[in-house]
């Protein structure tokens, strides 16, 4: 809701209050300043003047030597190159000496031999528009002489509240100096209403044929318009200042008053309308041109006005170009209804429809307004293009008015709900000044609100009424007082943010991504999924919800790439949306993501240089899945989005939880990566349940390690050879592990060696040389058995 | 007779000589071949003690003495020595191990938590303090709990305030974090007190918004919530979070369906201490939360008694704390994932 300072205070006098002070007591009544602007930028020493002669410069074929009357009992000559220039315009006049925007003086001087004192202005020249053609012409009538800007009320300030959708009844003036008064202590005063004299007998019956939706239904014939003449300048210039491009003058009328009084309007040429008038749903196959130029097909839950043939209006949201008034047009039937906003939600939306209308309809126009709007309307059109009013015709179905049933609002309830107590004067006091009827009982008040209140019907409604006009800043501070209990604290469970901790420790950087990614990116990384599709993306590459988290981490590997960021290590923590297996949805879960790519350090005078493999990522998971509840394996499995030979599913307890290996390189070349990334991906969960430490006594007898060299093919993994140690070895083998691989020299081409580490620990005792060959015995036999392994020599 | 004195002087030179070569040993082991050559088992002292029985008996005692006297005025020199040689070895080996300190330490490099987990971090450990626990729910949600629930039913002008992503069936990407609460009370029941933080979508892209951002949920349900216990809380929180205890602040009437009474909460802008600038658009105020007490209509809806139970609830923009917080003057750069901006927040 945009409005004029100036039309505000016409209702509310408040001379010691500034316009920010104003705008600040909006703001603290809950309806939002969004923007306060000067109606035009300061200037000075202009003032209306009235062409009296224009003749033609002697130098110059472009200019004219007008001569002007300022009022100040002397002519003026002024040289002008407007087109528009012509005796017994009145234009605004920039005496020498004026200021103009823009920090520009004007003073007298020549201009191509002619003295010119001051110049006549446009528009764009005193900053009131972008761009301008020609002098501004003022409307007859004006004094010459005048102060410009005091008569065009330039000083005045622009308003813009961005209203909250319940309160509709605010989106007129007199629901804002309603408002204000209460808060200033004051009382709102608005224009005269009252009925106009009724001269002719003229009526158009109404039919209320769906009174659930449309209760209330007033109008009346007014004949005899001229609708050529101009809206007056006042008129024009709140319509402007509200945001409302002024058209004809009957419409400018029905503007004006929606905006003064909260009542939408609308004026129908009574010439183009085909009998009585029917308030009802659209019915099957009916169209309707409206006056934007549109053709709609309203379905069966739209409310029209319909004359005895068709449709002639969206009901409450915009009139039919059929039945719309023009230049031409001498008799118009004015509409002034009721249509509830539950009839109303979401239909202009529908046919794309929204309009000022609209927008009050759906938040509610107080029901009682009707008459009273059309009273005023009549009275302004009256005054502006003359015309003959006939009787009011006033369809109500009272038992379908909205209901404004009384509210029992307990002082107990009050009380507790806000923490203080404004007092009972107050709550009293504040209830009456928003049009509560208020009566007193033992525990509190009951209060009828008011017709235009549609959001006030249960006790919070009115409690948060006090709260709001009392001012919330009135209010004290406190602090709740509730059981203070000790939570539980799960000890094996460890968060996310435990993850992310460590993966920060160990040089990731934290990204975040956007869920939805484009569907072709998913489609290369994870073909096989068939990803959730939004129905209203954004954009082409943003369009599908995320099986993994690879895409986004992908394209900021990417973006970080492309800006000379040679070394890359990112996670991210997050949902993704994976389908179920029955494929029929997706499941929601938490995944970890991992990228890095670029060197395995940062450039460093001792640092190894080379890029980050897939053992370096493999060391981040490890430490990931450390605290893990089940055993972990690495298991070489191929994924589409990787290089087949470094790949490797990622399981818990035999259970899959994700994936680790390098990008496959046809894939790198597709995506145009400089750089070959390691990607990792693991469902959170499993990684968050971990075991609770449990003691073990310490050995106190040396343990003895033995080292094996074995050569074994190139394809036996490592991780078989360990797991046939533990199985050969007995009881007190401790730990295995290798601790080198070795190809080339003294190793045949298809094979590899294994150096073994064997840490043996007996219980109790030292175990003696004999239990420890035998050991290593039993181990080498077994190798040999499994993998063919020989020892090295 | 004789030969005694005779021995006693050649004692005394051998003494002489020996601490001569003694102070004149260059290293430690010249001084080790010293200790042997007059103190080992076949050394010059030693053999002289071994020959102490040639002797008359009753000189005897004063040669033995006299030697072992020599001895230990030897063993004496060469420890001194000794102790001088090594101070000077060690003195050297210290020397020839110097290293340059001022160059950087191995594997120093450290990523770091995006700015928005660490703003949610630092929201949640100050409501932590009064024992709100942090609770999830989905993104993809249903009508039910981002509108319905919430008093928001289809139609209502509010739902023109979240430019909703929809799925074809019907479903939609949660608009703000408020369902949390619905889950939780339906779930859970009162009391509670639970801080929902998470991401959230909206259809919306320019220089102000990205189509997904973060919002952290409160709630705190108990048998007697009041209002001012909610600007109570906030107040300090604000507070608290930005470390500025006269950091001034106002509660705005406003609208969510969801509560009543609602309010918007404005701090003092951090950027110009409220003189106004481009970042507050010269208000001197900037949004940072909505609030309110949870609404009658919601309790009826998860089943809680609103007659027994009050409670409040908040909603604020990670985004925009973590820009006031940390001075960060674009919202797409959180989304970007550039480095050089992630680098910032180790």
């Amino acid at each position: 809701m945009r409005f004029a300072e100036y039309w505000l205070r016409e209702w509310v006098d408040a001379p010691g209050v500034t316009t920010a002070q104003l705008a600040e007591q909006l703001t603290l009544l809950g309806l939002e300043v969004d923007a306060l602007e000067r109606a035009a930028p300061a200037f000075s020493g202009v003032v209306i003047a009235r062409i009296d002669h224009v003749a033609a410069h002697p130098h110059a074929d472009r200019l004219r030597v007008c001569r002007v009357d300022d009022g100040s009992g002397t002519e003026r000559e002024v040289v002008c190159g407007a087109p528009n220039a012509a005796a017994g315009l009145h234009v605004p006049y920039a005496r020498p000496g004026a200021a103009l925007p823009g920090g520009r003086r004007i003073e007298a001087g020549e201009i191509r031999g002619v003295v010119s004192q001051g110049m006549l202005c446009s528009e764009q020249e005193l900053g009131l528009a972008e761009a301008s053609e020609g002098l501004l012409a003022l409307p007859e009538g004006v004094t010459p002489g005048r102060d410009f800007r005091e008569w065009a009320q330039l000083d005045d300030a622009v308003i813009e509240l961005d209203l909250t959708p319940n309160r509709g009844d605010c989106l007129s003036i007199r629901g804002i100096a309603r408002e204000v008064a209460l808060a200033l202590g004051q009382s709102a005063q608005g224009p005269e209403c009252s009925p106009v004299a009724v001269t002719h007998d003229q009526w158009l019956p109404v039919e209320l044929m769906a009174p659930a939706a449309a209760p209330r239904y007033a109008g009346r014939v007014v004949r005899g318009l001229d609708a050529t003449v101009a809206t007056p300048a006042w008129m024009q210039r709140r319509l402007v200042r509200s945001g409302i491009r002024p058209l004809n003058p009957v419409v400018d009328v029905t503007n004006y008053v929606m905006l003064e009084l909260g009542q939408p309007m609308h004026a129908f040429d009574l010439a183009l309308l085909g009998g009585e008038i029917r308030v009802r749903y659209a019915e099957a196959g009916e169209d309707l041109e409206l006056l934007d130029g549109r053709t709609v097909t309203p379905d069966a839950e739209t409310l029209v006005i319909a004359d005895d043939t068709r449709p002639v209006a969206l009901a409450g949201i915009m009139g039919g170009e059929a039945t719309a008034v023009s230049a031409g047009t001498s008799d118009v039937f004015l509409e002034s209804a009721c249509f509830l906003p539950a009839a109303m939600a979401g239909r202009a939306r529908r046919y794309a429809a929204h309009s000022e209308s609209s927008h009050r309809f759906e938040r509610g126009v107080d029901p009682a307004l009707a008459v009273m709007a059309l009273e005023r309307a009549t009275a302004l059109l009256q005054e502006i293009c003359g015309g003959e009013a006939g009787p009011v015709t006033d369809a109500v179905d009272s038992a379908h008015l909205p209901r404004r049933d009384p509210i029992h609002l307990r002082h107990e309830r009050l009380v507790r709900l806000l923490g203080h107590e404004p007092g009972d004067e107050r709550v009293k006091s504040i209830l009456e000044g928003l049009g509560v009827a208020v009566a007193e009982q033992d525990d509190g008040w009951v209060g009828e609100p008011p017709t235009w209140r549609y959001d006030l019907a249960i006790e919070a409604d009115l409690i948060e009424e006090v709260a709001r006009v009392h001012g919330y800043n009135r209010s004290p501070r406190t602090h709740p007082a509730y059981a203070a209990v000790i939570e539980p604290l799960p000890e094996r469970r460890r968060g996310v943010d435990d993850l992310r901790d460590e993966l920060v420790a160990r040089d990731y950087h934290e990204a975040i991504t956007y869920s939805f990614v484009d569907s072709d990116l998913q489609a290369e990384l994870d073909p096989e999924a068939a990803a959730l599709r939004l129905a209203n993306p954004l954009s082409a590459d943003m369009d599908v919800m995320r099986t993994m988290l690879w895409p986004g981490l992908v394209g900021a590997l990417r973006h970080n790439l492309n800006r000379q960021q040679e070394r890359v290590r990112l996670f991210e923590a997050g949902l993704r949306f994976p389908p179920t297996n029955d494929g029929g949805d997706v499941r929601q879960e938490n995944a970890l993501g991992l990228v890095a790519a670029g060197p395995v350090e940062t450039e460093h005078w001792d640092a190894r240089r080379r890029a980050v493999d897939f053992y370096d990522v493999k060391g981040d998971v490890e430490a990931l899945l450390h605290a893990a509840a089940g055993p972990c394996r690495f298991e070489p499995a191929s994924h589409p989005a990787l290089h087949p030979g470094q790949s490797a599913r990622i399981t818990v307890d035999g259970a899959s939880v994700g994936w680790i290996g390098r990008l496959h390189p046809a894939l790198q070349r597709r995506l145009e990566l400089t750089q070959s990334p390691v990607l990792a991906e693991l469902a959170v969960e499993p990684l968050l349940e971990g075991a609770l430490p449990a003691f073990e006594p310490i050995a106190r007898h040396p343990s003895i390690r033995r080292d094996l060299a074995i050569i074994v093919d190139e394809n036996t993994p490592a991780e078989a050879v360990v797991g046939a140690v533990h199985e050969a070895a007995p009881e007190e083998l401790q730990r295995a592990f290798v601790f080198d691989v070795y190809r080339g020299k003294g190793v045949d081409s298809g094979r590899k060696s294994f150096a073994l580490g064997l840490i043996l620990q007996g219980f109790g005792r030292t175990l003696t040389d004999q239990e420890v060959e035998d050991a290593v015995a039993e181990v080498l036999g077994r190798l040999q058995a499994d993998f063919g392994a020989t020892l090295r020599e | 007779m004789v030969s005694a004195h005779v021995e006693e002087l050649d004692l005394e030179e051998s003494v002489a000589a020996a601490e001569q070569a003694i102070a004149d040993a260059a290293d430690l082991e010249a001084l080790d071949r010293l200790r042997v050559q007059y103190l080992g088992k076949k050394g010059v002292l030693t053999a002289q003690l071994k020959a102490l029985g040639k002797l008359p008996a009753e000189e005897r005692p004063a040669a033995g003495e006299r030697i072992n006297r020599a001895k230990a005025r030897l063993h004496e020199s060469i420890e001194a020595r000794r102790e001088v040689l090594e101070q000077t070895a060690l003195e050297q080996r210290l020397a020839s191990e110097r290293i340059d300190v001022t160059l950087p330490g191995r594997a120093n490099t450290r990523g770091s938590l995006h700015p928005v987990t660490r703003t949610i971090r630092r929201i949640e450990r100050l409501f932590g303090q009064l024992g709100f626990r942090s609770a999830e729910g989905p993104e993809v949600e249903d009508d039910y709990h981002n509108f319905e629930a919430l008093n928001i039913p289809a139609d209502h002008p509010a739902r023109a305030m979240h430019d909703t992503f929809y799925f074809p069936d019907g479903r939609l990407l949660r608009t703000h974090t408020s369902p949390v609460q619905i889950r939780v009370m339906a779930e859970q029941g009162p009391p509670l007190r639970v801080i929902a933080p998470g991401r959230v979508y909206r259809c919306d892209s320019d220089l102000t918004h990205t189509p997904m951002f973060h919002q952290v949920e409160g709630l705190l349900v108990d048998t007697d919530v009041a209002f001012s216990d909610l600007m109570g809380h906030l107040e300090d929180f604000l507070h608290r979070f930005f470390e500025r205890e006269d950091l001034a602040i106002r509660f705005r009437p406003s609208y969510f369906p969801f509560t009543e009474p609602s309010a918007e909460v404005d701090i003092q802008c951090v950027m110009c201490g409220g003189e106004g600038c481009r970042v507050c658009g010269h208000s001197g105020w900037l949004e940072v939360l909505g609030c309110g007490m949870v609404h009658p209509e919601v309790f009826r809806q998860v089943g809680i008694d609103g007659e027994a139970w009050t409670g409040y609830a908040f909603g604020m923009g990670v985004e925009r704390l973590a820009m006031l917080r940390y001075g960060v003057d674009d919202l797409r750069l959180f989304f970007e994932n550039d480095l050089r901006f992630l680098r910032q927040f180790d």
